[in-house]
């Protein structure tokens, strides 16, 4: 279990590190946190000629926490967001699922874009940044843009980048008053990736209706999964016990067409999908309004 | 001041110094010069015929030194030797088919090796695989144990007319008779599916040849470097003590690390010879879970003969068992299940039949509990089925057919693993179940907190489940003991260690005898310039068998030393004291002698050795027992279980255990412990998944699911000391125990926890994704 | 290429192939074989050291992306002669929290940081951080007793 061999470059700046990319023409492969791309390659799974090691580049590092929500520099150590209290404060949705991801050895090391940009469907992250209506930068020698989460997974380990375009930047924006999120998940064991979990944001209006519900699933499809009709179910209701195990239900049989692996059957993943999006919407209002959902 | 008594103490470990700061030596941490590596290509098929294997590029790139195909072996070409030949069982069939260096005309299971490339280094090594290309064509593969012996079904191996590795019948009393008294008879099948031992060391090989002095070092993580230094003796034609084999530190055996003249320790030290380098294998994660050996996959079909107070009237049992592509093992795996299904109980007829297969699967020998498991899950669940239809306690049930202290020794009429009749050396274990419901408040629990649970809508459960185990098997071990000049006492044994504590345990023996401080007892195992005679580590028979030689040879060298005082101090021996490193005169500690200047005069360089008596402070013993110790248990356990995501919780775990007199608790404790943990990997985590191709799907860590700090339960653990007859020490062993019992008593507790819903488990392992779809069946069933 | 490393406080410089993980190369370009690998795929943990003071797997890093970082294995524990254990190493025999003792460097590397992190953790607290490290042997139980027995040790620093 050693890796073939590769050219290895390690470039300081974006500039650098963008101009690598094109000159390889797609046949480099940035490396982030290498916590998913590295064990694929000792197991010669993956087998890039080249490698463009981002580590060096300090200007992707940072967490902000702006007016307008929270921006995280796309090589941020996954560690470093766990324990920022601007996470904290501004996305605690982040915060919550944070903990989630493998062990610290490994959020020593990973980071948050390299999680984003790998696009496990097991992976935490993509479904917190679905949830959370994030923007994702991304920079190519050709110029910059910017792209919705739910546009930037495209599939199985696929994302919207382009092969010589490197994510950089990850905004979240602050989420109206009166919301409240909720992260869980189910796993083979503590840190293992999840046989499924749910990111839900929901949004109360002044009259204690849910004005907007966005449920994302991970683990349940080929990338992370948008709860559009659990969203709808929800949309303009008083939330009640009742309602919200109708919406998980739609959730888990509506929403989601699950895959069976060795670990976990589709059945079994839509009767967890039900299950975790029950708890985790419940959390959630409880969290708006800061008080229990009524049964009935 | 030394304690008078080591045995028995919690005594702290002489070898963790060594190896808490990166100090102690494991295989892979040998470097010598010139060293090349190795790596092996392996067959990614599970059945196949082979064609052709060409290896000419992979030779002709850099940094690579050889490359070698089994056309490359000449004569050193054969299959392994049969380790285990099975006991004379009447009407036996057994059919040996050991494994190969390098397969030749066809490959038998995924990860088979097919071709051995050395090089400047392991990264090169494994670049020079891609290299070589091999032709093959597919066969059917022989995976399901039921489909490998329908007619027709294609053979693993072709010479044979059938899948058939073994059949074998075992019998006492008359069942069909006691069927016919029957009350009930619980019929049902079980099936237990495969593990790996995965020990976090992956195996490893280092070779020199010293082509000056013509001897061959071996370092290997192998349980028993005797016999592999006599092996490898005899396959390179060389002089046993040409060969050193050195098994150091070794980073956890469980089983497969045993003597199995596996491929890859048969080729290392034939390369480094014919290339005159040093040359070292490891294996690495990927290939230890094709080329390291298995075990677990058998299938029951088992009825148990009942009376209507729950007296065990007899037991049928036929079943089949996946022995993988070869069986160089013997039937030692299957033999366990078959007697160790009989337990603690007082069972009058017995009838069970097996039959071996084999299948294109990796190899199965004993992983930590050797079969012992599945016949305890089959008895166990047998009886807990009874007790649920005849309408008894489960703890009732067990206790009601418990062998009572006066039938020991007790004979089970059928022959164990070691060619032996199974006798009962010693037990006692009523008052074990006692304790163990005790300990876990079975009765207030089922009585009043169990209801009280469901009340309020909690699924916890209860599980008590009783064992026994055969352990500290013969033939025999041998010690030398040597007390040095420096007053340091040096222990030589043949056992191997994979961090049993020998090192201490066997310090405290010898401690005890000499009256010397454990840290003054200085180890060495596993290295066959320093002790060649003996086994290896196997069937928790280190402390037994080994210890026992070390109690020996430690009361040889003790009678030497008063020999020696008595002359010096002009006492009778019967007069002095051994205590603090020095021999005194009982009641005179001050005017004594210290055991080192005694080693100095036993050892003079002027004057003359008494005649009739040997030079220093020196013995050498073996010990052999007769039969295997029967160590037995008592386990019990709290689960809660989530209906709605299958999630089980481990609330609390007791074990009572009596593994007769305890050399070192604190040590016991820890064998018990990881013991448990292996158990409950094995019935909730870890499975062997093979497709219908033969294909195993989850070669990692990443999905082969080793239990973690957070899936473990503290272990309360009670001990209750039964000496037994058969050594001089009275001890039995512990190292499989903690694992035997966990399956069965897993199913229990959560079925317990899940009662009235018409659940029943009759299968190991489980998941959350297999008690869903279990508990999904039995809802069904039940509407 | 060539790297510069500070390992335990002793600057090293080698010339490495890219590829080479950093788990080899301290163990066999620098010869620390305490430091140990089980699966180098980044579940088993035996082969955690410190990088820059922070728990990361060695056999998930290349040798050169540890160019000018300072990286502890369990060597570096125990200070001076190798003779005096660590007030965690000392621990781990106290209350017998190693067997086959290979997983057990990783071990200590993931705690070290941890008790620095969080002196006087609870149960759960101890036994999540010590599920990223796979042992075989212990049954975890004698692991979480160490860590509890270090807790109450004075701390190296003091």
């Amino acid at each position: 279990m050693k890796p073939a061999p590769f050219t290895y470059h390690c470039p300081g700046t974006v500039e650098e590190a963008l101009a690598l990319l094109a000159e390889h023409g797609g046949e480099a492969k940035p490396l982030a946190g290498g916590q998913s791309l590295i064990p694929a390659m000792n197991f010669r799974l993956a087998r890039p000629t080249a490698l463009v090691d981002l580590n060096r580049i300090a200007e992707l590092s940072y967490v902000r926490a702006e007016r307008a929500g929270l921006t995280l520099g796309a090589m941020t150590r996954q560690r470093a967001v766990e324990r920022s209290a601007a996470v904290a404060r501004a996305a605690p949705l982040l915060a919550e699922a944070m903990p989630w991801i493998a062990h610290p050895q490994i959020r020593n090391r990973g980071t948050v874009g390299g999680s984003v940009a790998h696009a496990d469907p097991s992976a935490e992250l993509p479904a917190v940044l679905l949830a959370l209506e994030a923007r994702l930068r991304a920079r190519s020698a050709a110029g910059e843009r910017s792209i919705p989460a739910g546009e930037f997974f495209k599939g199985m380990l696929e994302t919207a980048l382009g092969p010589d375009e490197l994510l950089v930047e990850i905004a979240l924006p602050r989420p109206p008053q009166r919301s409240g999120t909720a992260f869980l998940e189910v796993a083979r064991r503590y840190g293992d990736y999840a046989m499924v979990g749910v990111a839900v944001v929901v949004t109360l209006d002044q009259r204690g209706r849910c004005s907007a519900a966005r449920i994302a699933l991970l683990s349940v499809g080929d990338g992370p999964v948008l709860a559009q009709a659990a969203g709808e179910i929800l949309a303009g209701q008083i939330p009640s016990e009742q309602l919200l195990r109708s919406a998980a239900d739609a959730a888990a049989t509506r929403d989601i067409d699950p895959p069976s692996d060795i670990h976990a059957s589709a059945a079994y993943r839509r009767q967890l999908a039900a299950v975790l999006t029950r708890r985790a919407l419940v959390r959630a209002f409880e969290r708006a309004g800061q008080g229990a959902v009524p049964s009935g | 001041m030394t304690p008078r008594h080591q045995i028995g103490e919690p005594v702290r470990r002489n070898e963790d110094a060594r190896l808490l700061t990166g100090r102690a030596l494991f295989v892979d941490d040998v470097r010598l010069d010139g060293m090349l590596h190795v790596a092996f290509l392996r067959s990614q098929h599970a059945h196949a015929r082979l064609v052709s294997v060409d290896a000419a590029a992979a030779r002709t790139r850099a940094g690579v030194v050889a490359v070698y195909t089994a056309a490359d072996l000449g004569d050193y070409w054969r299959p392994g030797p049969l380790l285990v030949p099975p006991p004379p069982i009447p009407g036996l069939v057994f059919n040996a088919c050991t494994q190969v260096p390098l397969a030749r005309d066809k490959l038998r299971h995924m990860g088979e090796a097919v071709a051995m490339v050395v090089a400047e280094s392991r990264y090169v090594a494994e670049d020079a695989l891609d290299d070589i290309i091999v032709e093959t064509e597919n066969l059917p593969p022989v995976v399901d144990l039921e489909a490998a012996l329908a007619p027709g079904a294609a053979r693993v191996h072709e010479h044979l007319p059938s899948n058939v590795a073994a059949h074998a019948v075992q019998r006492k009393g008359d069942y069909a008779r006691a069927k016919t008294r029957a009350h009930a008879v619980i019929k049902r099948r079980f099936r237990y599916d495969r593990g790996a031992s995965a020990a976090i060391e992956n195996r490893a090989v280092v070779a020199q040849w010293d082509a000056r002095a013509e001897e061959l070092t071996v370092w290997d993580t192998t349980q028993a470097p005797i016999p592999i230094r006599n092996g490898l003796a005899q396959m390179l034609g060389l002089l046993e003590s040409q060969v050193r084999v050195v098994a150091p530190f070794v980073g956890g055996g469980f089983g497969p690390k045993i003597m199995m003249f596996y491929p890859e320790e048969v080729l290392v030290p034939w390369a480094a010879m014919r290339l005159g380098r040093s040359v070292k294998w490891c294996e690495d994660r990927q290939e230890n879970f094709f080329a390291t050996t298995q075990e677990r996959g058998q299938i029951h079909d088992a009825e148990l003969a009942v009376a209507k107070d729950g007296k065990i009237l007899g037991v049928r049992d036929v079943f089949l068992h996946d022995t993988g592509a070869y069986d160089p093992y013997g039937l030692t795996v299957p033999i366990n299940s078959q007697c160790t299904l009989l337990g603690p109980y007082d069972i009058p007829s017995y009838e069970s039949e097996f039959t071996a297969v084999f299948t294109n699967k990796t190899i199965v020998t004993p992983v930590r509990g050797a079969g012992r498991q599945h016949g305890v899950f089959v008895i166990e669940r047998l009886l807990d089925f009874a007790a649920r239809e005849l309408g008894l306690d489960r703890a009732e049930i067990r206790r009601r057919n418990l062998l009572r202290p006066e039938q020991f020794p007790f004979n089970n009429e059928i022959l164990f693993q070691d060619s032996a009749p199974l006798t009962y050396d010693s037990g006692n274990y009523e008052p074990a179940l006692d304790a163990a419901l005790k300990v876990i408040d079975y009765h207030r629990f089922v009585r009043e907190e169990q209801p009280r649970f469901r009340a309020a809508g909690r699924h916890v459960g209860i599980g008590v489940v009783c064992y026994v185990e055969g352990t500290g098997i013969g033939p025999y071990e041998g010690a030398r003991v040597t007390v040095e000049p420096s007053g340091r006492v040096r222990l030589a044994t043949g056992v191997g260690t994979q961090g049993q504590g020998h090192f201490t345990v066997f310090a405290q023996i010898i401690a005890e005898v000499l009256g010397v401080d454990v840290t003054d007892v200085h180890v060495i195992t596993g290295d066959t310039r320093e002790f060649h005679w003996g086994t290896g580590t196997f069937a928790s028979r280190g402390a037994v068998v080994a210890g026992s030689a070390c109690h020996a040879a430690a009361a040889r060298v003790r009678d030497k030393i008063l020999e020696l005082a008595s002359r010096e101090l002009e006492a009778a021996p019967a007069d002095l004291v051994l205590e603090n490193g020095r021999v005194h005169v009982r009641g005179v500690p001050d005017a004594g002698v210290a055991l080192g200047a005694l080693a100095l005069k036993a050892n003079p360089l002027r004057g003359a050795v008494r005649p009739g008596t040997e030079p220093g402070l020196e013995a050498t013993a073996y010990f052999g027992p007769d039969r295997g110790s029967t160590a037995s248990g008592v386990h019990a356990m709290l689960v809660e279980v989530d209906p709605e995501t299958a999630q089980v919780e481990i609330k609390r775990y007791v074990v009572v255990h009596d593994c007769g007199r305890v050399i070192n608790p604190m040590i016991v404790e820890g064998q018990i412990q990881g013991g448990v943990a292996h158990g409950i990997g094995n019935a909730f985590y870890e499975q062997l998944v093979y497709d219908d191709e033969g294909q195993l799907l989850n070669a990692s860590f990443m999905d082969y699911l080793l239990p973690t700090a957070t899936d473990v339960p503290n272990v309360e653990t009670t001990h209750r000391e039964t000496p037994s007859p058969l050594n001089p020490l009275g001890v039995k062993g512990v190292g499989e125990a903690g694992a035997i019992p966990t399956g069965a008593l897993f199913a229990q507790a959560v079925e317990d926890a899940l009662a009235g819903t018409g659940l029943e488990i009759r299968e190991i392992p489980l998941s959350p994704n297999r008690l869903f779809e279990l508990m999904h069946e039995a809802r069904g069933a039940a509407t | 290429m060539t790297v510069h490393v500070s390992v335990n406080g002793t600057g090293h410089q080698r010339t490495v192939e890219p590829r080479l993980l950093l788990s080899d190369f301290l163990r066999h370009e620098l010869g620390l074989t305490g430091t140990h690998v089980g699966c180098e795929h980044g579940v088993c943990g035996a082969c955690t050291v410190l990088l820059d003071g922070e728990a990361v797997r060695s056999c998930l890093m290349f040798a050169v992306q540890a160019d000018g970082h300072e990286i502890t294995t369990v060597e570096g524990l125990a200070d001076g002669s190798g003779e005096a254990l660590h007030p965690l190493q000392a621990a781990f025999r106290e209350a017998h929290g190693l067997q086959c003792g290979f997983c057990t460097p990783g071990v200590l590397m993931t705690l070290v940081p941890f008790l620095r992190d969080y002196p006087h953790p609870d149960e759960r607290t101890i036994r999540e951080a010590l599920s990223g490290n796979l042992c075989r042997c212990t049954g975890y139980q004698n692991i979480v007793a160490a860590v509890r027995l270090a807790c109450d040790a004075p701390s190296p620093d003091r």
